[in-house]
């Protein structure tokens, strides 16, 4: 029986269970990132809010530069294998259209992302990213199998 | 700088006050739109950790429909107003009648539903920012609204990541409208930027 484990904003879980499936739900313009290992069937989720780290802000968790290095080495500890991560992304919807807010957060903490993931050599093997809707992502450890549903669309799996 | 949970009790007390009066500002103006008396009750007033708040509105994956707005003038900041599809529904069948928009309407927001929720969220919005103007003195102004119709937790997301630029709770103020039968509940959160919490309290004389 899958065991749902929900990663809370500026958060992030580990699991080589291959019960579990990490989650998000309700995702707007955050960011989950996944990272997993294959071979070893070890995967992390992070839910990232903002691009880059504030100075002065501790939580490395909260922002794509420093949270997706952060989930590697917490997926490596767990065991993973640098070689064999490979990451999947979702999330990053502009839900207010018109809106001024900063300037489609969303978009550039999916461009963070993407930027965090190829510093580090972690090839994206794929994404579901913006939009105008919301998200709920499950993440199933089992096989890295991402799974994302909208309100009012067909689940995507990628 | 001020964050919403340095808080003491009298400078929670003085915006709890601008909350109710604004709520009542917000029940004065409906009940003119739909020609009887709308009551409002009590509105809570509470600082809760941002990741909570998709809580209060009954989950994460929740339908809601959610109102957000610009705030300038002499503070800067956002306003967003959150109702549950439920709710939203119910005050479109007190303003419109036969002619309200059913639920499937406003989950794809159809010109009827977002034009109708756009005009009661531009209301609200303004009962509430009148409030915080008279109670200040200060000059306020506000965007036209943008209106979303989606999961509790993504409507939200928005307005956590401009709070936890520099915060981790957001300040909650609850409101009953009741008309008759229905109650309706909206929950309207002012998010001032940085700084301007200060202005805020300045201009009441609670600093």
């Amino acid at each position: 029986m899958a065991r749902k484990i929900t990663v809370g904003m500026a958060e992030y879980r580990v699991s080589n269970d291959p019960e579990d499936v990490l989650c998000v739900l309700g995702l707007g313009s955050c960011v989950g990132v996944c990272l997993y290992d294959p071979v070893r069937r070890i995967g992390g989720m992070v839910h990232v809010l903002l691009p880059e780290r504030i100075p002065g802000q501790s939580n490395p968790f909260k922002f794509a530069d420093t949270a997706v290095p952060a989930l590697l080495a917490e997926v490596e500890k767990a065991g993973a294998s640098r070689r064999n991560i490979i990451a999947k992304i979702s999330g990053g919807a502009k839900m207010f259209s018109g809106a001024d807010t900063l300037f489609d957060i969303g978009k550039r903490n999916a461009d963070a992302v993407r930027e965090a993931l190829k510093n580090l050599g972690i090839p994206l093997k794929g994404e579901d990213i913006g939009g105008n809707r919301g998200r709920s992502i499950f993440f199933y450890i089992v096989d890295g199998k991402l799974e994302v549903r909208a309100l009012g669309k067909d689940v995507v799996v990628i | 700088m001020v964050l919403f949970e340095d808080l003491n009790e009298m400078q929670l007390d003085a915006l709890k006050e601008i909350g109710n009066i604004g709520a009542g500002n917000a029940a004065t103006a409906l009940s003119k739109m739909v020609g009887k008396r709308v009551n409002m009750e009590v509105p809570l007033v509470r600082v809760i950790p941002l990741k909570e708040v998709p809580e209060w509105l009954g989950g994460p994956e929740k339908e809601v429909l959610g109102v957000y707005l610009s705030v300038f003038g002499a503070l800067t900041g956002h306003i967003l107003f959150v109702m549950t599809i439920d709710d939203a529904l119910k005050i479109m069948r007190i303003l419109l009648g036969d002619m309200a928009p059913s639920r499937d309407q406003i989950l794809e927001m159809d010109e009827l539903a977002s034009s109708a929720m756009g005009e009661i969220g531009n209301i609200l919005s303004s009962s509430y920012l009148a409030a915080l103007a008279d109670f200040t003195g200060l000059h306020l102004n506000h965007s036209v609204p943008s209106i979303a119709v989606d999961m509790a937790g993504a409507i939200v997301d928005i307005v956590l990541i401009e709070i936890s630029q520099h915060s981790d709770y957001a300040l909650l103020i609850e409101t009953v409208f009741v008309e008759e039968e229905d109650r309706i509940t909206g929950y309207f959160m002012l998010i001032p930027d940085t700084g301007s919490l200060e202005i805020i309290l300045q201009a009441l004389g609670v600093v």
